[in-house]
């Protein structure tokens, strides 16, 4: 019993971090119709960020401090994705969609490299913050405090998301440039900016899963490619522009891959992308999506 | 979506054969006039051309971006290490005859699936495809080697076995270049036939405007499934012809990445034009060679060339150099 506590925990961990990567993939999605190939980068930037905040320049600092830089990474990579939207991605909406996976696909081997010149070639770790928090005990096993922390945020950051959208006038905003961004703009709505917070909201979740990941793991290159597909299987699943669908389909890839790794581990990658195809042929818009 | 290659289709055969003849004689003495390592790096660009030219045949001529050719090349490329591995084959064309019955079998079941998309749905389902194939080939790593990959040792070309004395250096600059060489033109001739019969017409029909196709009577469905097919197959023979000239094959060229790689080979030539995609891979090649040797960030440096480029020449090398001409021959007329 204790034992599938723990395999649960795990999916939800995994879920946590692969919906803050997924939503804000598919946040951009639903706002800008474009998918962005460089959003795995984002993600290992925020892990890259966090990991040399509290690895490196403040190592010295008391914890409560430590836990503080935590969302520095989130920033980082918000900041980039202000800039990176209107300089970059703004003249590519009105182009043919091969050049928007184009000019992101560049992009993501230029921040691959940007990576690797920045924090070199070897892997960086925070691990101090996964350590102080120590274990808590699940029946006769023990779980690390800080799996549970990156639980809670991710739940957060889900609740936090649907009020910002439902439950906000920015969101009713959004929701309107994302349905008719013609009308919405001659409705005297500044599409501009909207796209920059949507860009902007969208790289900081994914820079925020990196910022959360990296004290149990550590940052290394290669993690945002990696990262990229994941979240593929995870909107394809939830559908393409949905949050809700992102949800869902975290938790699904979650727990999949949680008994995946336990009962069938050489396929359990394979299974993830056949779930993802047999969900494409039942529902072409995934799970959650609108039809298009 | 709607500027057809119109030049392309008055072209006279004569034209034809005043451009490419003097190439194929360039082609053919050109390991004679430059060191080895010159003419192995060519063949490599041509084993990729015939992977670009087919990938091409769906997103230039049939509208559909993949981006998931790695599979297909993947599946040409380990089909002839498993030759090796398990069959004990040395021979080329038995490994080019595995190769297309491997690509063929695999491109009709992920065709058979993809086709029922366009659009960004079509690239990103591609996509997920090819990662299966990515991770049996990572995680099976008894049968595929895993990261270590398989070793390809050279081939006998047409039944000749090439003498154990024979630097191996030296037979991919000679032999093996111009085997690839034949492959790469009778691909090239085949995939113009298909782009100039009928069939190709009717997919450019589907590209242009779907409905309208549908309306003349063209199966849409069954069309592209075709199209997919043929591309999977030319991008599986570039997959078995480039893996003895590499000696080594890793999971690597099935991860997307290298789709993407794809991609931007036949955004560089143009994928507006016959041509493109095998003057964009040959460049794209020898870019990538250079910019690894030059810099251990080749990637950012190939990612600024692929932004500029989308940027900038968004109608690749090829389509600017005709633009170029053709703004010419106008100043030359005046």
């Amino acid at each position: 019993m204790d034992i599938l506590v723990i395999h649960l925990f795990n999916a939800l961990l995994y879920a946590s971090v692969l919906f803050l990567i997924a939503g804000g993939l598919s946040l951009i999605y639903g706002v800008m119709r474009i998918v962005n190939l460089a959003h795995g980068n984002l993600f290992a930037l925020g892990a890259f960020v966090t990991a040399s905040a509290v690895g490196q320049w403040f190592a010295g600092s008391t914890s409560a401090f430590l836990y503080l830089l935590l969302p520095t990474g989130a920033l980082a990579a918000a900041a980039l994705g202000a800039v990176l939207e209107p300089t970059l991605l703004r003249p590519f909406y009105r182009r043919p969609e091969e050049y928007q996976l184009l000019v992101t696909f560049g992009l993501l081997m230029i921040l691959e490299d940007v990576l690797r010149f920045v924090w070199g070639p070897y892997p960086l770790s925070a691990s101090t913050l996964f350590e102080q928090m120590g274990s808590a005990t699940v029946g006769e096993f023990i779980y690390p405090r800080y799996n549970l922390l990156v639980i809670a945020i991710g739940a957060f950051a889900a609740v936090f998301l649907w009020a910002l959208i439902y439950r906000t006038k920015f969101g009713v905003v959004l929701r309107a440039t994302s349905q008719d961004m013609r009308r919405a703009s001659a409705l005297g709505v500044n599409v501009n900016l909207v796209y920059i917070q949507a860009f902007t909201i969208g790289c900081f979740m994914a820079g925020l899963a990196g910022a959360i990941i990296v004290p149990s793991q550590s940052a290394v290159l290669g993690m945002g490619v990696d990262a990229l597909v994941l979240s593929f299987i995870v909107v394809v699943v939830g559908g393409l522009g949905s949050l809700e669908g992102a949800l869902v389909g975290a938790l699904i890839v979650g727990i999949v891959r949680e008994i995946g790794i336990s009962v069938f581990p050489e396929i359990e990658l394979a299974v993830l992308y056949l779930i993802a195809a047999v969900v494409l042929l039942v529902r072409p818009a995934g799970l959650f999506g609108r039809a298009t | 979506m709607s500027t057809v290659p119109t030049a392309l289709a008055k072209r006279s055969p004569l034209k034809i054969v005043a451009w490419a003849v003097p190439i194929a004689v360039v082609l053919l003495v050109l390991p004679y006039l430059v060191d080895p390592y010159q003419s192995i790096l060519l063949a490599y660009g041509l084993a990729m051309a015939i992977a670009v030219l087919g990938f091409n045949l769906l997103l230039g001529y049939t509208g559909l971006l993949s981006f998931g050719h790695s599979a297909y090349f993947g599946v040409g490329a380990y089909a002839v290490a498993f030759m090796v591995k398990y069959l004990h084959v040395q021979s080329m064309e038995l490994f080019l005859l595995g190769a297309i019955v491997a690509s063929v079998l695999v491109t009709a079941l992920f065709g058979y699936v993809c086709v029922r998309y366009t659009k960004i749905f079509f690239s990103i389902l591609t996509l997920a495809l090819s990662q299966v194939l990515w991770s049996l080939a990572f995680k099976f790593f008894w049968v595929t080697g895993g990261t270590d990959g398989l070793r390809v040792p050279t081939p006998k070309l047409l039944g000749v076995v090439t003498s154990e004395g024979e630097d191996k250096i030296h037979f991919l600059a000679h032999g093996y270049y111009y085997y690839v060489l034949v492959v790469f033109i009778l691909c090239v001739a085949l995939m113009w036939l298909i782009v100039h019969s009928p069939f190709g017409k009717a997919l450019q029909a589907i590209r242009d405007n779907e409905t309208r196709a549908r309306f003349i009577g063209i199966r849409i469905r069954r069309y592209r499934f075709v199209a997919f097919l043929v591309s999977g197959v030319f991008t599986g023979i570039a997959g078995a012809l480039w893996v003895p000239l590499n000696g080594l094959t890793t999971p690597d060229i099935l991860y997307w990445p290298f789709s993407g790689e794809i991609v931007f080979m036949a955004v560089l030539g143009g994928f507006r034009n016959f041509t493109g995609p095998i003057v964009g891979a040959v460049v794209f090649n020898y870019l990538k060679t250079y910019a690894v040797g030059f810099t251990v960030y080749w990637q950012a440096f190939m990612g600024v060339i692929l932004v500029v480029l989308v940027m900038v020449l968004p109608t690749g090398l090829v389509g600017t150099a005709k633009l170029l001409g053709a703004y010419a021959r106008r100043r030359f007329a005046k």
